[in-house]
């Protein structure tokens, strides 16, 4: 039983999944990969709408991914690794949504297109 | 306190591996942000320039959704496999474990092997990363999630080879962890791929 001290020791600070959480991400995730594709190719949306699609489904197969293949929780680690994402996530929305913001001005103020 | 240091030397010897694995985990987790930083400008970089055609063809003439969507799946079940085997290595079953990252190496080839296709087809066509500000940005945004999945390919292929000849060890586990991180990091980069690069550019 010694032998097994180190393992469960890596599991107490990375909690892993079992088969069923994996089983459960990839039914989910196949859902959400499924019903984007879908509508784009059915095209029955207006483009709004399936661009709202897209985006919802992209999120929410990235959290059930996050959680349920890399089990990402607020317990391990004290929460560091929650905290470093929600972290990264602002430096994504402000390099992201700044590149955009800036580069959209500078279209329309030199009239391109 | 100078014979608790002591007597803590002397001990964390044999138990050296006993707590560093959620320490090389979150190490890692850290390099996956600064990873997704390196994606997130790509993406910044194409959301820009995906107008700028050039009087070349646009996403919506070149992208096929059915192509991409068995990419897609390809990518997604490697990444389940890859979970299997780690719960295969968490029940010490090293064979399972080794088949496992078996099926995800055939999966992730598979993957890469299409994008390559496709890479060389566009090029084929005269649509190449020359042609015009949207085919560069879309080349090099693409181009570098093909290139972490063939290194993860490589990483594969070296940890079923330490597998082989050292076994499911404390220097062999935390290994197979972060490379489970990369591979399902590398799978929600796709997702993002396929959401606003392809599905939004033939809109």
């Amino acid at each position: 039983m010694s032998h097994s001290s180190s393992p469960s020791a890596a599991h107490s600070t990375t909690s892993h999944g079992s088969v069923k959480s994996y089983v459960t991400g990839l039914l989910l995730s196949l859902v959400l990969t499924v019903i984007p594709f879908a509508v784009v190719m059915g095209g029955a949306f207006s483009t709004g709408m399936t661009v709202v699609v897209i985006a919802v489904t992209a999120v929410l197969q990235i959290l059930v991914q996050l959680v349920m293949f890399m089990h990402m929780n607020t317990k391990a680690d004290e929460g560091w690794n929650v905290m470093s994402f929600v972290f990264t996530l602002t430096i994504l929305v402000l390099v992201v949504g700044g590149s955009l913001w800036i580069m959209q001005h500078l279209h329309l103020n030199m009239m391109i297109g | 306190m100078a014979t608790d240091t002591l007597h803590h030397g002397a001990t964390s010897e044999p138990h050296e591996h006993h707590d560093t694995t959620g320490t090389k985990l979150f190490g890692f987790w850290v390099y996956l942000m600064s990873d997704l930083v390196i994606f997130g400008s790509l993406f910044a970089t194409y959301a820009v320039l995906m107008k700028g055609t050039a009087a070349g063809p646009t996403a919506a003439d070149i992208f096929e959704l059915p192509f991409v969507l068995v990419e897609t799946f390809l990518l997604l079940f490697s990444s389940f496999t890859f979970g299997m085997g780690v719960l295969a290595m968490n029940a010490e079953r090293l064979g399972q474990v080794k088949a496992w990252l078996g099926i995800t190496f055939l999966l992730g080839a598979a993957f890469v092997g299409m994008e390559v296709y496709e890479f060389q087809h566009l090029i084929h066509q005269g649509y190449g990363p020359d042609q015009s500000a949207f085919l560069s940005s879309f080349f090099t945004l693409v181009g570098t999630h093909g290139l972490h999945v063939t290194v993860g390919l490589v990483w594969i292929l070296l940890m079923l080879v330490q597998l082989s000849t050292k076994g499911i060890t404390p220097m062999t586990r935390p290994r197979i962890l972060c490379l489970s991180l990369f591979w399902h990091f590398l799978d929600i980069v796709w997702i993002c791929v396929f959401s606003f690069v392809y599905l939004m550019g033939v809109l």
